[in-house]
């Protein structure tokens, strides 16, 4: 052994001696005259692709009886991965090699062990199986004494290792960070780097190790340790901020130059450090003075030091710029950044003009001037011949964007839009022509004009929200109504005359946009008949070249045609021709067009004019079968059974012992839908979604909010403005027209200069148009550009904005009102009922949100409800439900006595909810209100006679008529000899409901006397729903798998929610307050709840989110109840 | 960084480098349509790419282009040096590389690679270091061809070699 030992000591100098620019490549190129290099030359010889794939085959198999020969040495194994390699990266499959290169890993000695690791980085990805064979190789190597294995497998490590064995590494890997190598540190650090990618849970617990790399002696392992601060700040920049320090102290010395001399590049020192320092700071200067205060000086030195003519200074110079631009801004840097940003645009080496106008849209929303400043540039970029640069250049134009100079700047997206074939390119730009469109359309025409051309361009790849959005923009249309009117007429022309063209394809998209807008708004125009406009479509129909789906369009468009048309020739040819389309779709459109055409009445009411936009009834329940239903039933007829519940128990018959409670699903539920809804884990699909979003957050460059830190009082550089917009002059500082016109042409021959001139004068005028509205008059417009600028076409769904501001002053008034409740007139009393309704509702919103943080709570009773309704006295003043029959209370209401029976069942409130108390009827003696208490065990109903006049009631007395679904049961006290002047009585009801229904009334009569005159008797009815009688059954989830089980009786549905509960938690309150369900548990995307019908009927629910989908599915021992429920928790998840 | 890849003008593939998982199929896709895009694209013209939702930085050297894949938000002159960088570091390797070195030592090429970038992200800036490493790891395999180190030998003796080999190396 010491023999070795000796020898190679001997044999160093030597070694040293050679200089690897000599010896590597003779040491390398000896040994490859082998059969590596005989494949390569072999393949290089050939001329056709064909001989190629012939030899390669070849070369393949004889590869593979190698490989899996036993008497193959592994380093002639080592040879044969080479080869593999290399016919892989040919594009040959050598999937068979795989398992040899982990199998060379494991056993070969040092340098087969290389090309084993070298192979399988190259092979295998992050998911692919075999890696897990690998991972015993790494542990072992990872321990090893001898520094190049262990440097090998921590270069595996960083490079692919499988998620799920993480674990097993770790602690090695750990250890690592404290070895005496610098190498080693530094690919520790790499490794835990990659498994902070991958899986950031696991290495939480050593961010304090990361600190220690971060203050490593090493340059190089420091460096890596920002890579993961980089990430880690990236996720959450609250929680480093205390670090600021330590990164501004780094980088000042990297500046000053006091790294060793290694570390530069190119006379710079230290690029990438400096780079990713800057990152850093941008990261956590967002948003942040304090934090931004103490970067200043050294982004100040920095700008000031990049001052060397090279590519690389330029990249730290972009870098920095863009930080101060970043961080909270201070006027000086900006200045010398905008500066930057002037060297880089005016650069005449095109990748910095490149990098210039990237820089330029990153800033150019803080400061439009400096795009003023670069105009004559930027117009010349707009016809630069690297379409590259012509697309940062519409990139940069799109973001300058406003009203007055949308138009020039569509037309240059379109005439970079018709040049262009690859599709990403077109989807990208296609919807940015489609959204400013939208926003900034000077007229009708142009906007349908401009929308034609992004259909028949962007075609059948643009995303499918464009059409979806234009035609519910057409449908429900902006403030006014006429000019809606004509922009659907100006549609409808363009549109029949489009169609007019001969032998013109357009993409289907298209014709499926056209169809519906014909279908929906032929009406408006007068010249054609909607025959006419038929036979057009019917055209279109005979069409071969259109798929299938747009001939269920244009047969929906023809089918919304045919009540309005007088003659019916064509429509009856369309019928005979597709009712025997092979097409099933076409068919069934067919059909129910025949048998619709043969009704013109129903056909007419099932298809009105114009009226897109009004919902439809469904009765999904099917309640009007009902009675059918019973009739069947009571003749002995098989209760209904769900499909999915069919099989489950065709599946128990067959099976002794049944693993899958739910049993197969009927519906798109997919693996989730098997489990049995008690006892799902999700744990991977949870860690899955985290890497997701992590991935989004990288993906995309994050400048909002910029505009709201750079506020109307940051920069302005000093630039005065001469222009009034109302003129149609170009608004631009006229000075630095000049200027750039001056530049320009000074630059030019002065031989060409007249016709230059005219050119120039052309650009100029380009830029007028170009550049109009971005002085600095207008700056502050465009400031508040996301927010302030009203769309042209602005949808009416924005009603909650303004709800909000209305509700602020409803709140300011019932305040005010408060504080003088004399003579509250009629209608401000119906004013502020109303505004107090919807205050209430945006409380609740509001409250529910706050709620949300705390996910106890989601298992006990809806506390925010309880909250909300237990506003004491106050509210009674107005208390009245607007939606009941509405008597107009008389000026002097009977407020004190109200106030004094609320007190008196303040005990009763405090206990259990109520609802507000409501007037039901009144006269000038006496008013008669009622509130719900919603017992434990039954819905108590309260009535409240108060006396208004100063006279004694005798004999009051109230009577609640028998109902059909109720049981009623009085409370003692129902009959009043005498009722004191100004006092108040109460009766109470406990209600029950004996079979379930929806909706009920309860009316009753009140009479009583007053004073020896004749008796008075007033009639009333309040309304009951369900929902009065649900309460949550509090059960556990083992409880709730079984119950689940046993009973028989279940309904499913998918609805759809509104897009502010489009989440679990958010549906899940919405539940839970208003149908008062009790959550059981909730697991990954998938909840349970349960509740039961007073008195003791219990139903559950099983619902999962998809997407902005809620699949329901109830269960219960009464066969209606689920029925019922699922009706109103789609009111609920519809309405809301 | 997404991933790397070396071709010649006849759109050759010499070198493949991915740091993001991919399937083969996809791989061979984006090769062959990045392939196409970069040939066709004029001396005069920028090297950036704009080519799906990534950023694509490549730079011809004689008759090998190197092209990268990065992110928007990445600073593309950078990516450049890097490039330049690891052409520099190939060239030192191989005193004054050209394309046949890299085709017929694309495995050492792959070792420079490793060394320089990790997992997608630059791991070690000095060039004398990253060489550094790659000698010692060449200087074992002369070791072993010089001295014919006998197969399997016990593990403590030759790792101690090396270790004191790697100790000479790294000082």
């Amino acid at each position: 052994m010491s023999d070795i030992v000796e020898k190679t000591l001997t044999a160093l100098p030597g070694l040293f001696l050679q200089t690897p620019g000599a010896g590597g490549p003779a040491a390398a190129r000896a040994p490859f005259s082998s059969r590596l290099g005989g494949l390569i030359r072999g393949i290089t010889a050939l001329t056709s692709k064909h001989e190629e794939e012939k030899l390669i085959q070849q070369e393949l198999s004889n590869l593979k009886a190698a490989v899996s020969a036993p008497t193959t040495t592994l380093k002639m194994m080592k040879e044969c991965m080479v080869r593999l390699i290399y016919c892989e990266m040919l594009g040959y499959d050598a999937s068979f090699g795989y398992i040899h290169a982990i199998k060379l890993a494991q056993q070969g000695n040092l340098l087969e062990k290389r090309v084993g690791y070298l192979a399988v980085s190259l092979f295998l990805h992050e998911s692919h199986e075999l890696l897990l064979l690998l991972v015993n190789t790494v542990v072992k190597d990872l321990q090893s004494t001898n520094l190049v294995e262990v440097c090998m497998a921590l270069t595996i490590v960083s490079q692919i290792f499988p998620q799920e064995m993480i674990p097993a590494v770790l602690p090695l890997i750990e250890d690592k960070l404290q070895h005496s190598k610098e190498i080693i540190r530094r690919k520790a650090v790499l490794a835990l780097y990659k498994f902070h990618l991958i899986a950031p849970n696991q290495v939480q617990h050593i961010h304090v190790k990361f600190r220690k790399a971060l203050c490593d002696r090493d340059v190089g392992v420091m460096a890596a340790s920002l890579h993961i601060y980089h990430r880690m700040i990236k996720e959450n920049s609250s929680g480093y901020k205390d670090l600021t320090g330590s990164f501004v102290t780094i980088l000042k010395q990297v500046v000053g130059g006091k790294l060793p001399v290694d570390f530069n590049y190119h006379s710079v020192p230290a690029p990438w450090l400096q780079i990713q320092l800057l990152r850093i700071l941008r990261l956590l200067g967002k948003d942040d003075q304090r934090t931004s205060e103490l970067m200043y000086d050294v982004l100040d030195e920095s700008l000031r030091r990049a001052e060397l003519n090279h590519n690389v200074t330029y990249a730290i110079l972009f870098e920095c710029v863009h930080t101060v631009y970043s961080i909270y801004p201070k006027s000086e840097l900006l200045e010398k950044a905008a500066k930057c940003i002037g060297k880089f645009v005016l650069s005449p080496k095109i990748n910095l003009k490149y990098l210039g106008l990237k820089a330029l849209t990153y800033v150019i929303q803080q400061d439009p001037t400096l795009a003023l400043q670069h105009q004559m540039t930027i117009i010349e970029c707009l016809d630069h011949p690297d379409p590259i640069i012509k697309r940062e250049t519409l990139e940069l134009l799109y973001r300058i964007t406003n009203a007055q100079n949308i138009t020039v700047i569509v037309q240059k997206m379109l005439e970079y839009l018709h040049q262009s074939k690859e599709e990403y390119i077109i989807v990208n730009l296609v919807g940015k022509i489609a959204e400013l469109a939208e926003k900034y359309a000077p007229d009708n025409a142009w906007f349908i004009q401009t929308m034609n051309a992004v259909f028949s361009v962007g075609g059948d790849v643009m995303h499918p929200d464009i059409p979806n959005n234009f035609l519910r923009l057409l449908a429900e249309g902006f403030d006014d109504e006429t000019e809606n009117q004509q922009l659907r007429l100006y549609a409808v022309q363009s549109y029949l005359t489009l169609l007019d063209v001969e032998n013109v394809f357009y993409p289907q998209r298209f014709l499926q946009v056209m169809s519906w807008v014909l279908g929906e708004y032929s009406y408006l125009i007068d010249k054609e008949t909607p025959e006419e406009v038929i036979t057009k479509l019917y055209k279109l129909l005979m069409n071969d070249s259109i798929s299938s789906e747009t001939k269920a369009w244009l047969i929906a468009a023809v089918t919304k045609l045919t009540p309005q048309a007088q003659s019916s020739n064509i429509v009856e040819r369309l019928i005979q021709e597709f009712t025997v389309s092979l097409d099933t779709c076409l068919r069934q459109h067919a059909f129910e067009l025949k048998h619709l055409h043969e009704n013109a009445e129903l056909m007419k009411s099932l298809l009105p004019v114009n009226k897109s936009c009004e919902d439809m009834v469904v009765d999904a329940s099917l309640s009007f079968l009902d009675s059918h239903v019973a009739e069947e039933l009571s003749q002995g007829a098989a209760p209904y059974k769900p499909h999915h519940q069919r099989q489950e128990e065709k599946l128990s018959q067959e099976k002794v012992l049944n693993f899958e409670p739910y049993g197969l699903s009927s519906s798109s539920s997919g693996f989730t839908g098997r489990q049995s809804p008690a006892g799902i884990s999700l744990g991977s699909d949870i860690s899955g979604n985290s890497a997701e979003t992590g991935l989004k957050e990288t993906s995309s460059l994050k400048l909002e909010g910029i505009q709201k830190l750079w506020g109307k009082e940051g920069y302005l550089p000093k630039k005065e403005s001469k222009t009034g917009e109302e003129t149609e002059a170009p608004p631009i500082p006229q000075e630095s027209v000049i200027e750039n016109v001056d530049q320009t042409i000074t630059k030019k021959d002065p031989s060409q200069l007249l016709t230059q001139s005219k050119e120039e004068k052309e650009k100029q005028l380009l830029a007028s148009s170009l550049f109009v509205g971005l002085g600095s008059e207008s700056t502050v417009n465009l400031l508040g550009k996301a927010d302030t600028t009203s769309h042209k076409f602005r949808r009416k769904s924005k009603v909650k904005e303004t709800k909000s501001g209305e509700t602020a002053i409803a709140h300011n008034m019932t305040r005010s009102s408060f504080s003088s409740p004399t003579n509250v007139t009629y209608e401000e009393d119906y004013y502020l009922d109303n505004l107090r309704d919807r205050r209430d509702k945006e409380l609740n919103d509001f409250t529910l949100s706050a709620e949300l943080l705390d996910s106890e709570s989601l298992t006990d009773l809806p506390l925010v409800e309880k909250l909300s309704n237990c506003r004491p006295s106050t509210p009674s003043l107005f208390a009245d439900d607007n939606m009941e029959v509405f008597h107009p209370p008389q000026s002097t209401t009977a407020s004190l006595a109200n106030e004094i029976s609320l007190a008196s069942l303040l005990e009763e409130t405090t206990e259990h909810m109520h609802s507000d108390l409501m007037e039901v009827c009144n006269n000038d003696t006496m008013s008669l209100s009622s509130y719900k208490i919603w017992k434990d065990d039954c819905l108590l109903m309260v009535w409240l006679v108060s006396n208004k006049s100063g006279l004694e009631l005798e004999g009051v007395n109230l009577e609640i008529a028998p109902a059909e679904n109720f049981k009623i049961t009085e409370q003692p006290g129902c009959c009043l000899p005498i009722t004191e002047a100004e006092n108040t009585k109460n009766f109470q009801y406990r209600v029950q409901m004996e079979k379930p229904f929806t909706e009920g009334t309860l009316s009753g009569f009140i009479n009583y006397q007053v004073m020896n005159t004749h008796a008075v008797q007033l009639e009333f009815s309040v309304n009951l729903s369900l929902l009065d009688f649900i309460r949550p059954l509090n059960i556990s989830t083992e409880d709730f798998g079984k119950l689940w089980l046993s009973f028989a009786n279940d309904v499913k549905q998918n609805v759809k929610m509104s897009e502010s509960q489009a989440a679990l938690p958010s549906a899940l309150k919405t539940l839970q307050q208003k149908l008062r369900l009790h959550v059981v548990d909730i697991i990954g995307s998938e909840g349970l709840l349960a509740c039961q019908l007073l008195p003791s009927i219990p139903c559950l629910l099983h619902f999962r989110v998809h997407g902005d989908v809620l699949v329901l599915w109830f269960r219960s021992s009464c066969s209606t109840l689920p029925d019922y429920l699922l009706y109103q928790c789609q009111k609920v998840m519809e309405g809301s | 960084m997404q991933f790397m890849l070396l071709f010649s003008r006849q759109g050759k593939l010499r070198l493949q480098k991915w740091y993001v998982p991919l399937s083969d199929k996809e791989k061979k896709k984006i090769t062959r349509e990045l392939v196409q895009t970069v040939l066709a694209r004029k001396p005069k013209m920028c090297s950036f790419l704009e080519w799906r939702d990534l950023k694509i930085v490549y730079k011809r050297y004689a008759s090998l282009y190197f092209c990268c894949a990065i992110e928007d938000q990445d600073n593309e002159l950078i990516t450049l040096e890097i490039i330049h960088r690891y052409v520099e570091l190939l060239d030192k390797y191989f005193g004054s590389v050209c394309e046949l070195d890299i085709i017929f030592n694309f495995e050492k090429a792959y070792f420079i690679l490793d060394e320089f970038l990790l997992g997608g992200e630059v791991q070690e800036t000095s060039k004398k270091n990253v060489l550094k490493a790659i000698e010692q790891a060449d200087l074992l395999q002369e070791f072993q061809e010089v001295l014919g180190v006998p197969r399997n030998p016990s593990p403590d003796s030759l790792s101690h070699v090396m270790n004191i080999l790697m100790s000479q190396c790294t000082k």
